[in-house]
C-alpha cells in the first residue's frame, strides 16, 4: 500500500467535511487545513479514529489583531504509522473566544489548552479544569495578546533612547 | 479558616478532633523540595504513605520566552532556547537554528551537519547522565551518580572548547557554527568516545542487576502505550512503554538518516524500563558520534558554515576593513533581512522527547509568533493523575525518571 500523502489526506477530509474545510495550504510540505469551531472536534476524532492520527503533538493559539481581530487555534497532529503530520487551524473572534475542548479526544490536550487559555484567554468549552497554569492565578490579563506590550511602557527606571525596546 | 493562636496553643490533645488514622494529610511537595529537582509544587493528599490524589502547580520559573521571542531577531532567540532544557542546551540551539534554516531554505554543508550531530548527541548523553544518575541517588545509590558526573564534566569541557560556554551554550549560528572545532575539541571528542563506554558499563553494572534497585523501580509507575500516546508522551519515557517513536528516525534532520543506530524500546513502561532505555540510548549516541567522526574525515576541511552572507555574520576582521562585510554585519544585527512570510514547524528529538518549534513569520525583524512544544511540559501532566494510589517514595522516583526540567516545563 502506498504511503498516505497530503493529496489523499486532503481528499479524505474534503469528502467528509466538504464545505467546512474552508481553506488549505502546504507551507514547507505540512498540510494545513482551516475549519470552523462547530466541526473541529468531529474532525479531530475522524483523524484519530479513521485516518490513524493517534498522536496530538501540540495545541496553541495565535492572535491576529489586524482586520477582524481573531485568534487562530492551531492543532498539530501526527500519524505515527504513516509518518505524516497535519496542521488544523480554527479562527475564532477575540470578542467571543470559545471553542470546544479537545480533551474528549486526547487526555493530553488538557495542559496544552490550559496554557492557551492562560496566555490568550481562549475558553475551551467542556475542559475539565480550565485554570491558569504558568502565570499566577490573580493575573487579570492574557499576556500573549498583541495589545499587551512586553514591558510596562510607563517604567521610568529603564530608558534606552537610542535603540528603543 | 485558620484558628486563632490561643486555640492552637491550648492544651487539648491533638487527636481529639483529628484522629490521624481517619483524616487524609495534605503534603506540600515543593516548590523547593530537595526530592523534586526543580522548582515545582505538588499538593498531595496522602493516606499514610499512599497518595490519594494530587494537584501539580507549575510556572515558578516562567520567564515569558514566547512573548520575549516576539520582540527579538532570530539570532537573539538562541540564548532563550538555552534556558529551556538547560541540561542539554545544544539540542535546543540546533533545533532553533534548523527551524530558521528551514524557513529560509538554507542548505547546510554535510560537514556542519555531522558536527551538529556530534554536539547534539553529546548533549543527549549529558542529559541522560543527569537523569539516570539522579534516579540512582533517589533510590539510595549515590556512587553511580559520581562516576557519571565526571564524564558529564568532560562533555562540558568539549562544549567549552567548541563554543566557550558550558551550560547555557548558545552553540552555533543560523547557517552553521561560529567557528570550526579546533584540534583539542576533536581530540577530546575522540577520547570521550573511547573512554565513556567503559564508565557506562561500570555504571550499569551497579544498577541493572542490583536487587535493591530492581525492587525499587520495576513495576513502579508502569504506563501502557495507549495511555502514553493519549497523553502525548514522547522521548525515552514513551519508548519505554514500547512505542518506537523517535523524531531522528521518523522525520530525520541533520542527515540522521545516514547513521546506523538502534532505537531502544521497553516493554513495561515502568521506571526500570525508562532507566534501561536511557542507558541504551547513551550507547547508541556513542555509536552515532563514532560514525560522525568518521564521516567528517571524508568532508572538505575547514567548512563550518553555509555560504549565506545575508544571514551569517561575516568574520570580524573583515567587518573592520571591507565595506560589504560591514553592510552585511549591520543588516544582520539590525534584523534587516529578506525573509519569507510563512510558517514552519520543526521538531528535533530532545533529550526528553519531541522538541518542536512552531514559527510564524510575517517577514519582519522578529517572529510574529513562536511557540515551543516542550516535551517536559507535555510529559509532566500525567504525573499527578498517575500518582494516585502510588506510595510517596515511588512517586518521587517516578518524577525523577520523567526527567522534568523546570526550565523546559515553564518556558
Amino acid at each position: 500500500m502506498d504511503k498516505l500523502n497530503n493529496q489523499q489526506l486532503l481528499q479524505q477530509l474534503t469528502d467528509h467535511f466538504g464545505e467546512d474545510i474552508t481553506r488549505h495550504e502546504e507551507p514547507y510540505g505540512l498540510l494545513t487545513v482551516h475549519t470552523n469551531k462547530e466541526r473541529i472536534i468531529e474532525l479531530l476524532r475522524f483523524l484519530k479514529e479513521s485516518v490513524g492520527f493517534i498522536y496530538l503533538t501540540d495545541i496553541t493559539a495565535v492572535h491576529y489583531p489586524e482586520g477582524e481581530n481573531t485568534f487562530a487555534i492551531v492543532y498539530h497532529v501526527h500519524n505515527l504509522v504513516e509518518n505524516i503530520r497535519v496542521r488544523i487551524k480554527v479562527s475564532i473572534p477575540v470578542s467571543d473566544p470559545k471553542i470546544p475542548s479537545a480533551t474528549v479526544v486526547w487526555a493530553g490536550a488538557n495542559w496544552m489548552e490550559r496554557e492557551t487559555y492562560d496566555f490568550f484567554g481562549v475558553q475551551f468549552e467542556g475542559h475539565p479544569d480550565l485554570r491558569r497554569i504558568l502565570n499566577m492565578d490573580d493575573m487579570e490579563v492574557f499576556p500573549m495578546r498583541r495589545e499587551y506590550p512586553l514591558e510596562d511602557p510607563n517604567r521610568v527606571d529603564k530608558r534606552d533612547f537610542y535603540f528603543g525596546r | 479558616m485558620s484558628k486563632p493562636i490561643t486555640e492552637l496553643t491550648s492544651n487539648r490533645p491533638v487527636f481529639e478532633e483529628h484522629d490521624p488514622e481517619e483524616v487524609l494529610t495534605t503534603l506540600n511537595l515543593g516548590p523547593t523540595h530537595p526530592a523534586t529537582h526543580g522548582v515545582f509544587q505538588n499538593v498531595l493528599q496522602i493516606d499514610g504513605e499512599r497518595i490519594v490524589s494530587g494537584v501539580s502547580t507549575i510556572g515558578y520559573i516562567h520567564r515569558a520566552f514566547e512573548k520575549i521571542a516576539e520582540h527579538r531577531p532570530f539570532y537573539q532567540i538562541t540564548p532563550l532556547t538555552d534556558r529551556l532544557n538547560y541540561c542539554s542546551a545544544p539540542i535546543n540551539n540546533m533545533g532553533w537554528h534548523m527551524t530558521v534554516e528551514k524557513l529560509l531554505e538554507i542548505e547546510i554543508p554535510k560537514r556542519v551537519q555531522y558536527m551538529r550531530v556530534i554536539v547534539m548527541e553529546l548533549a543527549r548523553i549529558a542529559d541522560h547522565i543527569i537523569c539516570n544518575g539522579i534516579l540512582g541517588v533517589d533510590t539510595g545509590a549515590f556512587s553511580g551518580f559520581l562516576y557519571l558526573m565526571q564524564e558529564r564534566e568532560f562533555i562540558y569541557e568539549i562544549f567549552e572548547e567548541v563554543c566557550g560556554a558550558r551550560l547555557t551554550t548558545n552553540i552555533g549560528r543560523i547557517g552553521g557554527f561560529e567557528r570550526d572545532f579546533n584540534a583539542v575539541a576533536f581530540t577530546k571528542i575522540e577520547e570521550f568516545v573511547k573512554r565513556f563506554p567503559a564508565v557506562l558499563a561500570e555504571f550499569q553494572e551497579l544498577f541493572t542487576r542490583n536487587r535493591i534497585f530492581i525492587e525499587r523501580t520495576s513495576n513502579v509507575a508502569a504506563v501502557t502505550p495507549e495511555q502514553a500516546l493519549d497523553y502525548s508522551w514522547s522521548g525515552p519515557i514513551l519508548r519505554a512503554t514500547g512505542v518506537d517513536y523517535d523524531v531522528r528516525v521518523l522525520s530525520p534532520y541533520c542527515s540522521y538518516e545516514e547513521f546506523e543506530f538502534d532505537v531502544p524500546v521497553g516493554t513495561n513502561g515502568d521506571v526500570y524500563d525508562r532507566f534501561m532505555v536511557r542507558n541504551e540510548e547513551m550507547t547508541q549516541s556513542i555509536r552515532i558520534i563514532e560514525q560522525a567522526l568518521e564521516k567528517i574525515k571524508g568532508e572538505p576541511k575547514g567548512v563550518f558554515h553555509a555560504d549565506v552572507p545575508e544571514f551569517y555574520l561575516p568574520p570580524k576582521e573583515q567587518v573592520y576593513t571591507n565595506m560589504e562585510a560591514l553592510i552585511y554585519h549591520f543588516k544582520i544585527v539590525m534584523g534587516e533581512w529578506e525573509t519569507p512570510k510563512s510558517e514552519v514547524y520543526h521538531a528535533v528529538e530532545g533529550a526528553n522527547g519531541e522538541l518542536g518549534f512552531y514559527l510564524i513569520h510575517d517577514g519582519g525583524r522578529t517572529p510574529y509568533r513562536l511557540h515551543f512544544r516542550r516535551p517536559s511540559f507535555i510529559n509532566y501532566q500525567m504525573f499527578a493523575p498517575m500518582s494516585s494510589g502510588m506510595l510517596l517514595s515511588d512517586a518521587i522516583i517516578n518524577m525523577s525518571s520523567l526527567n522534568v526540567i523546570a526550565g523546559e516545563l515553564d518556558a
